[in-house]
């Protein structure tokens, strides 16, 4: 059972996906404005947020920002109309872990959170229970803990970001190709959005303070994919 | 093009021109010659004959008759001499003796035929002689006796006087060519006159031809100068007149397909939100139906199927109207093709009711969307599927600069007259419009799909039965650097 904040403006939708959501054994709070939402945060310390990016007065995009500024380890999950392609990039920069299009089926819906909460739960399959710290560079990776730490200063990572990181690096020097990591890292099928892949490593460069032009760790491979490699 | 061109406008109106100032020349030209070249001629003769008349008069007393041969010598001479100019020549005869100006002279130009005249005629007789290329004036007369009221009689002398036309052949041949240059003048201006007449007429033409090409490329906004308002002005109006009333209709019927592809766009948005709701019931409504008495059981079954039918009809409505808007966005990335649609496959559960025949893995890589190329596989195969026979095929080959993909069934083919339509949006093969499993927007979405990628679909029958859809798709895989942050 997990906590689901749930912003969306439009009272039918946000009853029926709260209705269905609960259904699949989610404890829901439903609120209509953004400005709600971000009150919840803390009341209701939800595990993760459905927000849907067009509201009025504050938008999806502010309240992912606001999210981002306070929390960087809440998964989100945006809810957009098809067609908004330059949203969901700026959504996905902002630090969304993944995004619907509605109109969405409950299950999809509910299969994407549990994907999600999936990923803040654990690493890939394989990963032990024990205590295990790679270290690559200045880069420590604790692939039991789930934490990671650059220079010895712990870094926040949302879900994904963990996700991706603890796979690419778990393979140095392998090339993964966007559609293998959205299989692993998204759990979504092969022509998912590759799109999350690229905003998510920028994301995560631009936390582990990559330089913009010569990534240390997360090489791009032109025509490819990415690979991950200790310098 | 040479034939038309020697029958165009321009070399008609050369023709003609140059025809009408050639008939107009020549005819004034041999009018005036004629009166001028007679004129001067009798004049000259006038003057002659009326000098020689004169000069016998004053002089026959002297001649004693019958003369003799010295007599009529001297009597020449002294003819001869009256002329200033020495230009006579003089035959004087009398029965068989004769005696001239010039005494070795054969006088070739008196010929027997005007002896025989002088003789037997009182009157003067003169002749005109061309000899040689020269024209001489030949004058021969009897010199009578006799006062005023008796009648003449013949002293049998006659004297024959030869005088060179020189002067007045150069005169008329000035004048012929005088005409001759006259008519290359008229005929140099009738040529000029009509070239200009033909352009007065051709370049209004040619500004027509040119802005009726570019009408007929699409550019409706051409207009034309009107100068003037001769006929060629009024077709240039009436041209204009044209253009805007096209340019006009043609702005009215892309305002009203504008506007009606804008109403569904906007009845797609606007059903979209209730959809949502609905959407996300749907699953409530199947967990629950079996708990329901069997008659509200169907009716919530069927509102939960219907409600998904029309989400992704919807979905598709939305899809072509962001294709007509221009606003669909491709985004490329390189992958493996034949990957790709194995997964298609997969990921809808065909693997085992397609058989494929696929290049090795990572032999054949593309710049696609992913997830185009995934609805245009699914769309090809599910319609396969759905309206031919099995088994479906699907074949995957490709060169350096495209890929094709292949898809064939094993039924009865396309009816030819479906085959030119069936990208078409919610063309149904039957009249009857029978509900089919799709939106009606699968096969115009690939199409589109396919186009947004720069690749083309056709749709075909095999000669060995069945329908086959072939998709030639660019591969660009050597183009600029990928998008996303590198």
């Amino acid at each position: 059972m997990s906590r689901v904040l749930l912003i969306e403006d439009d009272p039918a939708v946000r009853e029926g996906v709260a209705l269905a959501l609960r259904r699949q054994n989610h404890d829901v709070d439903a609120t209509a404005t953004g400005e709600e939402g971000m009150d919840r945060l803390r009341a209701f310390r939800p595990d993760i947020v459905v927000l849907d990016l067009m509201l009025p007065g504050m938008t999806g995009l502010d309240v992912c920002r606001g999210i981002r500024a306070v929390d960087q380890t809440l998964p989100i999950i945006m809810a957009t109309a098809r067609g908004d392609e330059v949203d969901i990039v700026v959504g996905l920069e902002a630090g969304a872990d993944d995004y619907v299009v509605k109109p969405v089926l409950a299950r999809v819906l509910d299969a994407r959170i549990r994907a999600v909460l999936r990923r803040a739960a654990g690493g890939p399959p394989g990963a032990g229970g024990l205590p295990k710290i790679d270290t690559y560079g200045d880069l420590a990776v604790d692939r039991a803990g789930l934490t990671v730490a650059l220079n010895g200063e712990p870094i926040a990572l949302a879900p994904s970001e963990l996700r991706l990181l603890l796979t690419l690096s778990a393979s140095p020097g392998q090339v993964f190709s966007r559609q293998q990591l959205l299989e692993a890292v998204w759990e979504h099928d092969y022509h998912g959005d590759a799109r999350l892949v690229d905003a998510c490593v920028k994301r995560l460069r631009t936390k582990m303070s990559e330089p913009p032009r010569a990534p240390r760790y997360i090489h791009t491979v032109r025509g490819f994919g990415y690979r991950f490699s200790a310098p | 093009m040479r034939k038309r061109r020697l029958r165009g406008l321009r070399a008609r109106l050369v023709v003609a021109f140059g025809l009408v100032a050639t008939v107009a020349a020549i005819t004034t030209g041999a009018l005036t010659f004629r009166e001028a070249r007679t004129g001067v001629l009798q004049q000259s003769q006038d003057s002659t004959i009326r000098q020689l008349r004169a000069q016998l008069n004053q002089h026959a007393a002297e001649l004693a008759v019958p003369p003799d041969e010295p007599a009529l010598r001297e009597f020449a001479h002294d003819m001869a001499a009256t002329e200033s100019q020495g230009s006579w020549r003089v035959l004087v005869t009398y029965g068989d003796l004769s005696g001239s100006s010039a005494p070795a002279d054969p006088f070739t130009e008196v010929t027997p035929a005007l002896r025989e005249a002088v003789g037997s005629s009182r009157a003067t007789v003169f002749q005109r002689v061309r000899d040689q290329g020269r024209t001489s004036l030949v004058v021969g007369m009897s010199i009578l006796f006799g006062g005023r009221d008796t009648t003449p009689t013949a002293t049998g002398v006659q004297v024959f006087l030869v005088v060179p036309q020189t002067t007045e052949q150069a005169y008329v041949d000035a004048l012929v060519t005088a005409v001759e240059r006259a008519m290359v003048a008229a005929l140099a201006l009738a040529v000029v006159l009509a070239l200009l007449a033909a352009r007065g007429v051709l370049v209004p033409v040619r500004k027509l031809r040119l802005a009726t090409r570019r009408i007929a490329q699409g550019r409706l906004d051409t207009r034309l100068a009107v100068n003037g308002s001769d006929e060629l002005a009024d077709l240039s109006h009436t041209f204009n007149e044209t253009a805007a009333a096209l340019e006009a209709s043609v702005a009215e019927l892309r305002d009203m397909e504008s506007r009606a592809r804008r109403f569904a766009a906007d009845v797609s948005h606007e059903l979209r939100t209730p959809l949502a709701a609905m959407s996300a019931v749907t699953d409530v409504l199947d967990e629950d139906a079996a708990r329901l008495d069997p008659d509200t059981a169907t009716a919530v079954r069927l509102i939960s199927e219907e409600t998904v039918k029309l989400a992704r009809l919807v979905d598709d409505l939305m899809e072509i109207s962001r294709f007509d808007a221009g606003a669909a966005v491709l985004h490329l990335y390189e992958i493996d093709l034949a990957e790709s649609i194995r997964r298609t496959l997969a990921s809808r559960g065909w693997t085992d009711t397609v058989d494929t025949e696929l290049p090795p893995p990572d032999a054949l890589r593309g710049r696609v969307d992913p997830r185009r190329l995934d609805v245009v596989v699914a769309n090809l195969v599910g319609n396969a599927l759905k309206h031919g026979d099995r088994p479906v095929r699907v074949r995957l080959s490709g060169g350096d600069a495209a890929a094709v993909i292949e898809v064939r069934d094993s039924g009865p083919g396309i009816p030819p007259d479906v085959l030119p339509h069936v990208f078409e949006r919610f063309y149904k093969s039957d009249t009857a419009r029978i509900r089919s499993e799709g939106s009606g927007l699968g096969l115009a979405i690939t199409a589109e799909n396919i186009r947004i990628h720069g690749g083309t679909v056709r749709a075909a029958n095999h000669p060995a039965g069945g329908a086959v859809f072939t998709v030639e798709l660019p591969l660009r895989r050597d183009e600029s650097p990928e998008e996303g942050p590198s």
